[in-house]
Parts: structure tokens; C-alpha cells; sequence
């Protein structure tokens, strides 16, 4: 049977229609769940066109910057307050995914997906929902319970602006070249602070259900200076506490013994 | 089923054409305006066969949701060639043998005017990038990359060209 596909001019109009029908999917760019609807996937029945303006927003706010959810990676590319975040849009999909693919789908899209936002987990970004007004969830926190959050309409991203762009590095490990998909990616957040690093963040993708947060890897750095003997503690718990998936792409032994390596030259800004 | 009326311009020309629910642009390119150009590869976004220009930029046909174009210009390899003449991608293509299956070409096609469009000299690695999401599996890739290179020294990134 084909999908219904509904259009909505107001996001919140939007929310409140899919809190009521299990079976209605948001359609973004489309580059993730067109490919259900062209399989004739079962489990939903209804697509949601977004046409709301303000969701294609890009906006300053203060020392952060508001992305609307529909945003695309072409346009973060574009985006001259976001040269922070090209690397990471870059690495998405080629240019015909990049035009259309957006930063709400790739923040909720399933593994091996989720390039751009493993680099927003690590730059510590916001997530903001429609009908909680300009409330923020940590990105952590909503990577943490994902799966509940798929009734809930994200509206935009808030980012830190990023005084040094270079602050953000961004590795994406693939065994296809120029493109493929992730077999891991890195993102590290190593603000500057007298030479010492102040407030780091490390976030992996593809090495568990979602990005996430590599506490262990933070511990061992903060406060170094990026040094060798800092860089070697830190590669020695590239994994601690990490259940890294196998897949088609690689088993978990393999993640877990390529980890350290990747980690090694992105902290080393070996990574051209 | 629900009908949609779809109004839009496909290589200059007004179109008209009901998009029918979940209907991706490939299909009513296909079947519902006639333009066989665009080719269904494998409908997942992988092979990059179905690429199109909609308002200038590349995009998947097959991941499109087709009433989305409504109002909007979408140009594909049918547009390319004017009267007789064929566009002088199409051109190097040839002179290169860049097509062997032919499969892959119009959406390569199209990957290559997008990049020329917006940067007439390109280098190598510019060029590697912009077919990046296009699978060839006939040429390895090289007669494509040179054919590109040469039609963007001949000038086919003029407007019309």
C-alpha cells in the first residue's frame, strides 16, 4: 500500500499530529526514508512534509547558533559561521545526499549513519523540540534515549560558536575511498587554555547504538597539553567501557584494535 | 489513492504531472513525463544513476519525494544537448570513453555539469568529489575524471553551454 503523505506549513501543527499516529514518519531530506518507502516498508503508513520557514533558519544566539532542523549539509558547508562543522558535513553521503540529507536526520538517523553528529556531540550541542519553546535537551542526554524521542518533532540544533574553528577535529574511518560509509568516525572538541587543553570532549560514531561520549578518553586528557606521553594514556583507554557493534563493515574486535590508531593521528592532527 | 498536481519546469519546459502518494521524482520523471534519461540503478541512494539538478543543485531523484519539486526547476541529461549539437560534457565523455555499459553516464552526466556550474576549473581531486556518490562499474573511474577535466577546458561551464 502507498504512504499518505501529509503537508504541514507549522511545525508544531506537525508535533501534535504525530503524537497521535504511530504510524506517520517526518520527512526530512528523505535520503534515509525514502529508501523504506521505495522498499514498501510496512511499518509506517504516513509521511509529514515539513514546509515551516523557519526550520531552514540559521540564526545567532547569543555565543551560540541556532540550525533549524531542516538544514541541509550544503548549506552548513556554506554557512560562514559554520566552518566548524564543514568537515564534518563533508564527510556525509556525496554532493547529491549533501544537498538534501539534514541535521535533524542525521541526528536521529541509525548506524552506520550520524557523521555530522558525532561531531555536534562532541562540540556539545542542543537539541530543541517543537512545543517546549526554546527549552534545550544536552545532546548527551538525547543521545542517551534516542529510541523514546522518535514521537517528538526536532525543530533546531544550537551549537557553541566556535572562537578557533580548528578547536573541532574530525576523522571519518571508511575502507572505501574518496566515499563510504563510516566504519568509525572521531570528533574532538580540544579548547585552548594556556597551551593546556581545557574542557575536552572526544565523541565516537559507528562504536555503539549511537554517538556518544568517550569518557574514558576525556579523563586522560583534560588538562594535557597534547603531548606524546598524554596522547599515549589516552589511546591506551580508546575503548574502555565501549561495546563497539560488528557489522557488515567490521567486526568489534576490529574496532576495538583500530580505535587507538585513529585516535592516535586525529590527536596527532595527522589526519590529511 | 491520492493524485497531486505537480507543476514544474523540466529543462526549460512547464510540466505538468500528477505525483501520486510516495511517489519518488524518478518515477514521474519516468512515467509520468516520459523523460527516460534519468535511470533507476538500485532506489537506495547508493549508486547515484538517478542524479538529477533541481534549482541547480544535484540531488537523488529516487530519494525525492516527487511533489516536493512543485514550483521548482529540474534539469536532467535530456536537457543537455541543444538541436543537433551535444553539450561539450557529452563530448569528452565520447572523446574519453568514459561510458562503456552507458548505465552510470547520466547521472555522472549531471554529478559533472552541477561541479562545472559552480566551479569551471575544477581540479582532480574537485572533480573525484563531485562524482564521489556515483558508482561506475565499467571504467575505474579514470576516463570520467579526464573527460571532465577536458570539458571543463573547452568551456562547457559557459551558460547554455
Amino acid at each position: 500500500m502507498p504512504v499518505r503523505v501529509e503537508t504541514f506549513s507549522q511545525v508544531e501543527e506537525a508535533a501534535r499530529a504525530l503524537s497521535s499516529n504511530q504510524k506517520a514518519r517526518i520527512y526530512g531530506g528523505g535520503t534515509i526514508l525514502m529508501r523504506s518507502v521505495n522498499e514498501g516498508d510496512q511499518s509506517f503508513d504516513t509521511l509529514f512534509r515539513l514546509t515551516d520557514p523557519t526550520l531552514k533558519d540559521i540564526r545567532s544566539e547569543g555565543d551560540r547558533v541556532l540550525i533549524g532542523a531542516a538544514v541541509t549539509m550544503a548549506e552548513i558547508i556554506r554557512h560562514r559561521d559554520l566552518s566548524f562543522l564543514a568537515d564534518a558535513a563533508r564527510a556525509v553521503g556525496g554532493p547529491a545526499i549533501r544537498t538534501t540529507a539534514t541535521i535533524a536526520g542525521n541526528l536521529l538517523a541509525p548506524p552506520p549513519y550520524g557523521d555530522l553528529a558525532t561531531a555536534l556531540v562532541a562540540l556539545g550541542a542542543e537539541v530543541r523540540f517543537a512545543g517546549q519553546g526554546s527549552a534545550n535537551v544536552p545532546i548527551d542526554e538525547f543521545m542517551r534515549d534516542r529510541e523514546s524521542r522518535k514521537g517528538s518533532v526536532v525543530t533546531a540544533v544550537s551549537v557553541p560558536r566556535l572562537a578557533d574553528p580548528t578547536a573541532l577535529r574530525f576523522l571519518k574511518v571508511t575502507r572505501v575511498k574518496p566515499k563510504g560509509v563510516a566504519l568509525m568516525s572521531i570528533a574532538a572538541l580540544l579548547p585552548r587554555a594556556g597551551g593546556r587543553i581545557d574542557g575536552f570532549r572526544i565523541a565516537y560514531g559507528n562504536m555503539g547504538p549511537t554517538p556518544l561520549r568517550v569518557a574514558a578518553v576525556e579523563r586522560a586528557l583534560e588538562g594535557s597539553s597534547l603531548d606524546e606521553a598524554g596522547i599515549t594514556r589516552a589511546a591506551a583507554v580508546a575503548t574502555e567501557g565501549l561495546d563497539p557493534p560488528t557489522d557488515a563493515l567490521a567486526s568489534a574486535w576490529y574496532r576495538r584494535e583500530v580505535a587507538p590508531v585513529h585516535l592516535r593521528r586525529l590527536l596527532l592532527g595527522q589526519t590529511g | 489513492m491520492a493524485q497531486k498536481p505537480v507543476q514544474f519546469t523540466l529543462n526549460g519546459e512547464d510540466k505538468a504531472a500528477f505525483a501520486s502518494d510516495g511517489q519518488n521524482l524518478l518515477d514521474m520523471l519516468r512515467r509520468g513525463v516520459g523523460d527516460l534519461s534519468p535511470k533507476y540503478g538500485c532506489g537506495q541512494g547508493a549508486c547515484g544513476a538517478c542524479t538529477v539538478l533541481i534549482d541547480g543543485e544535484p540531488c537523488l531523484s529516487c530519494l525525492t519525494l516527487a511533489e516536493t519539486v512543485d514550483g521548482k526547476d529540474v534539469a536532467t541529461t535530456s536537457g543537455l544537448s541543444s538541436g543537433s549539437g551535444i553539450h561539450p560534457l557529452q563530448d569528452a565523455f565520447m572523446r574519453n570513453f568514459a561510458a562503456q555499459c552507458g548505465y552510470c553516464t547520466p547521472g555522472m552526466l549531471m554529478a559533472a555539469k552541477a561541479l562545472l556550474d559552480r566551479n569551471p576549473q575544477p581540479s582532480r581531486d574537485d572533480v573525484v568529489e563531485a562524482i564521489s556518490g556515483n558508482l561506475c562499474r565499467c571504467t575505474g573511474y579514470e576516463p570520467i575524471i579526464n573527460a571532465v577535466l577536458e570539458a571543463s577546458r573547452s568551456g562547457a561551464s559557459q551558460p547554455n553551454g
